[in-house]
């Protein structure tokens, strides 16, 4: 064996992009993300991807990505916890309804969320806040 | 067991560190690169109906790991991308050890490649293919200009995913011509006719194997592979040069002086 373990592994996955749902395979080499194959038999997408299924993977280690939330204060994003951030939303939230009603208050859904994760945020809109207005990003 | 599983266990019994092939995942085919005798992946190991790009596999992994001995299940055009790749500088073949797999008549037939098989077969039996490729024989039956529009209507459908260039084995430039903002506008689709696959497909020249695996992959089903099968035609043509054919023997243009013989210049 060498120096170093090698390890090469591909993880069957779907494209978060789009709502299409492209089959991809990440490439993770000794235990990093190294890359993005179409996965060749995939019901929907056939092996073929698009130019960002193609750098699905690249956020991924991005340096411009966010990991925590942030609140803005005194206009400046800040980092904080989740704990936080949750309140600040919430709170906001029953304020907007309270004072003007639940269509007053509208929810975004995403493509690169997961069905369930939409599901949720539908209900949530539905049946917690009393409202439906509920869209998502691919009517942009 | 199957042979496949045989060869594998005795690969990494008898001095080779890890073995790629196929497996079965969840009903697909998907590489897997085993690295020990125990994995559970020997068991799903197989040849599978689909291929993928395992020279761009290799590269990546003899270049984080050179000292590593692989041994790799090769169809003919596996083959002959690594010995082509061998010859690029690319891949150690030293290193590797190739276990020849013949692709089955339905599988010859769909693909189209002249040899659909690698010089020595383990598994499967060798299985001729005189078919071409009708587009070729097609586009040769019409006028310049008639080729030049259905190129232009084909062409017009590309939405510069850059799958062609991604998928395929024998490109591994770390600066492409094709992300060149002189020589490919950015931001345009479809990109400009014919400069940008014209530009491929010359880099395509005594590299392109023939896989087909550009064509598979295209989201706008262009028949990319009758282009660059035309450029290959050229190179044995003129040059008297097919890429992947002999381990020797350099490409004419991957080297300077007068070594390169043109022939059959009208």
């Amino acid at each position: 064996m060498s120096e170093k373990d090698l390890s090469y592994e591909l993880i069957p996955s779907t494209c978060a992009y789009c709502g299409t749902g492209c089959g991809v395979l990440l490439e993770v080499m000794d235990g990093r993300l190294s890359g993005v194959l179409p996965q060749k038999d995939h019901p929907v997408s056939k092996g073929a991807l698009c130019l960002k299924g193609w750098s699905s993977h690249e956020f991924v280690y991005s340096p411009r990505r966010l990991d925590k939330p942030m609140i803005r204060k005194d206009g400046v994003p800040v980092e904080c916890e989740w704990e936080e951030a949750l309140k600040v939303v919430a709170e906001g939230l029953q304020k907007a309804r309270n004072e003007h009603g639940p269509d007053a208050v509208g929810f975004f859904t995403s493509a690169r969320c997961t069905n369930e994760e939409n599901y949720l945020l539908q209900k949530f809109a539905r049946a917690v806040i009393g409202t439906n207005n509920v869209d998502h990003c691919a009517r942009l | 067991m199957s042979g496949l599983e045989q060869i594998i266990r005795e690969k990494l019994a008898n001095g080779s560190d890890a073995f790629l092939c196929l497996k079965n995942q969840a009903g697909v085919s998907v590489p897997v690169l085993i690295t020990s005798p125990d994995s559970e992946d020997i068991e799903v190991a197989e040849l599978g109906e689909v291929r993928y790009p395992l020279g761009k596999i290799l590269i990546a992994l003899q270049k984080e790991h050179p000292d590593t001995r692989l041994a790799v299940v090769v169809r003919g055009c596996d083959e002959r991308a690594f010995i082509e790749l061998s010859k690029l500088e690319q891949l150690d073949l030293d290193k590797l050890v190739m276990i020849g797999v013949a692709c089955t008549p339905e599988e010859a037939e769909a693909c189209g490649c002249a040899k659909p098989y690698p010089e020595d077969v383990t598994l499967g039996e060798k299985v001729e293919n005189p078919r071409g490729l009708e587009t070729i024989e097609r586009l040769e039956s019409m006028s310049d200009s008639e080729r030049m529009q259905w190129w232009k209507e084909e062409f017009s459908r590309c939405i510069k995913c850059y799958g062609c260039r991604n998928i395929c084995p024998m490109c591994f430039c770390k600066d492409c011509s094709l992300e060149n903002p002189h020589l490919v506008e950015p931001g345009v689709i479809p990109p400009e006719f014919p400069s940008f696959h014209i530009i491929r497909a010359l880099d395509m020249a005594g590299r392109c194997i023939d896989c087909g695996l550009c064509e598979e992959s295209c989201p706008a089903e262009i028949p990319l592979r009758s282009l660059y099968r035309k450029m290959q035609e050229i190179m044995a043509d003129k040059l008297d040069y097919r890429a992947g054919e002999s381990r020797d023997e350099k490409s004419p243009l991957s080297f300077l002086g007068e070594e390169a013989e043109i022939k059959n210049l009208e």
